[in-house]
């Protein structure tokens, strides 16, 4: 059974329809990469799926929030919160309670915390001051919140964006271990496929308007990017078999 | 002075902990406006003949109200709201004729003129404050560490942005009537930036800093007790020599 469903889908802001018709299934244990200009509706894709916004027809089928682990887009400035990494990451598994975070002994979410900040690798400095790390450490502790409450789906709004290129393909090779390791479905939203068309199993390209899904060999071709970009966009296929994609349009507004 | 210690307990408890959260939250700039407005609600009451602290109140309780909206939390709209507070306080103590003398205690605090009255206000206001930031606590460190992820995870995120800055107003209010308007901003902001400079972890960082604010409200009453000098002046002092001491220790830590 797929994670995620969606069929016939379309999202409408007032009166702009920002995609249309999209089918797309994602089932357990898949790494996808949502990708498109930047105003294509990639992150709304995401907050359909964890159901903050409504769909204006078709349906979506989802797994319960609290089975939904989401890593939100960062902007500038949030980096420097005044905390440790273990402190976020437990929010993420109980900062929705009321009450005060006082510690306790032998609290088993305690060590729920430190089992998933081992799985990301970031066991030497999430008692750090989360603002002292560097981006890639801040990302895999923010991918560790968004893993704690042991989702089915991961949804994570472009977490390689502030990254440099040794550091997105850790990111995205660990991102597949996890997904792998414990049979999650992962969404991830990226602007330039380049850097992890290695690690992914399905590509979904959003642009004007529309959406195509498919296997990453199947959907990032010539053809069908250049009409989804409406600019002419070539394929190359290295000798080992990597795709790389040459002249997306990755940095601009291109809202079609 | 009795009720002058109490208070003071009272104002450095609630201080400290919700300027903990106002420093984490970035809203210094807010929280020192919300201080501002209470002087021409001060002076508004002094010239209407109402007890002052209703004006304090009021006045405070429109700001926070103002400030609370998400649209609003924009430095600039944030400084306009001063700058406007500023004027009208002067024009008040103007109309006021010179019969209000002590322009200073409105900005700069009666310390050691309080009253079992003011005691009780400040106590209640206190009580209530800390039993809210009890209850959502969690919740509101989530809100202000993260926004979004708080919000996909259930949080009320606006409901907490505006219930906590109605509470700061409410609380600044209470506690500018013993530190005056100006004061009561040092401290909100001087204990929790402190405590945030010694160390990451979020509970010993909050018990620091309430412990830094009884430290420096006690020292500074007891100091200004056989002085000449006001206590504002101690109590500034000490939270300023406190901030400088944790600065250097980080530093000398980096």
């Amino acid at each position: 059974m797929s994670t995620l469903e969606l069929h016939d889908a379309a999202v409408r802001l007032g009166d702009r329809t920002i995609w249309a018709d999209v089918d797309l299934a994602v089932e357990p244990g898949t790494f996808v990469a949502v990708l498109g200009p930047n105003g294509s509706g990639k992150s709304t894709l995401l907050k359909v799926a964890l159901g903050l916004l409504p769909l204006a027809t078709g349906s979506v089928r989802a797994p319960a929030k609290r089975e939904i682990g989401y890593l939100p887009q960062r902007h500038h400035g949030e980096a420097t919160a005044p905390v440790r990494g273990v402190d976020l990451v437990r929010l993420g598994l109980d900062g929705a309670r009321w009450g005060v975070p006082l510690p306790r002994r032998n609290d088993p979410r305690r060590a729920r915390v430190e089992d998933v900040i081992r799985l990301v690798g970031a066991d030497h400095y999430a008692h750090r001051p989360f603002g002292s790390l560097s981006g890639g450490e801040q990302q895999r502790l923010l991918i560790a919140q968004a893993l704690v409450r042991r989702p089915r789906l991961l949804l994570l709004d472009e977490p390689l964006d502030s990254l440099d290129l040794p550091n997105q393909h850790a990111v995205a090779a660990l991102v597949q271990r996890i997904c792998r390791e414990q049979n999650v479905a992962v969404l991830l939203v990226a602007h330039d496929v380049n850097p992890i068309s290695d690690y992914l199993d399905q590509v979904v390209y959003v642009a004007g308007g529309a959406a195509v899904a498919g296997k990453p060999e199947d959907v990032i071709t010539d053809e069908t990017l250049t009409r989804l970009y409406g600019t002419p966009i070539e394929v190359l296929r290295t000798r080992d078999g990597h795709l790389v994609v040459v002249g997306q349009p990755d940095t601009g507004a291109h809202a079609h | 002075m009795v009720d002058a210690y109490a208070a003071g307990t009272a104002v450095a408890i609630t201080s400290a902990v919700l300027g903990w959260f106002m420093v984490l939250r970035r809203q210094t700039f807010t929280g020192h406006t919300l201080a501002m407005v209470g002087f021409p609600g001060a002076a508004a009451a002094a010239l209407a003949g109402v007890p002052i602290a209703a004006g304090y109140f009021g006045a405070c309780t429109l700001g926070a109200l103002a400030l609370g909206g998400r649209r609003l939390r924009d430095t600039a709209a944030t400084g306009t709201l001063q700058a406007v507070a500023l004027g009208l306080g002067v024009l008040f103590v103007g109309l006021y004729h010179g019969l209000l003398t002590d322009v200073t205690s409105l900005l700069f605090g009666t310390f050691l003129g309080i009253t079992d009255g003011d005691v009780a206000a400040i106590a209640a206001v206190s009580v209530v404050t800390l039993a809210l930031l009890a209850a959502a606590g969690r919740q509101l460190l989530f809100a202000s560490l993260d926004g979004e992820a708080a919000r996909a995870a259930g949080v009320r995120v606006e409901l907490l942005s505006y219930g906590f800055v109605l509470l700061l107003g409410l609380s600044v209010a209470a506690t500018s009537q013993l530190t005056g308007a100006l004061l009561v901003f040092a401290l909100l902001v001087a204990p929790p930036a402190t405590a945030q400079q010694v160390t990451a972890r979020p509970v010993p960082s909050l018990a620091l800093s309430v412990a830094l604010a009884l430290g420096v409200t006690w020292g500074g009453l007891a100091l200004a007790y056989d002085s000449v000098y006001p206590v504002g002046f101690y109590v500034t002092s000490l939270a300023f020599a406190a901030y400088v001491v944790a600065r250097a220790w980080r530093w000398a830590n980096a």
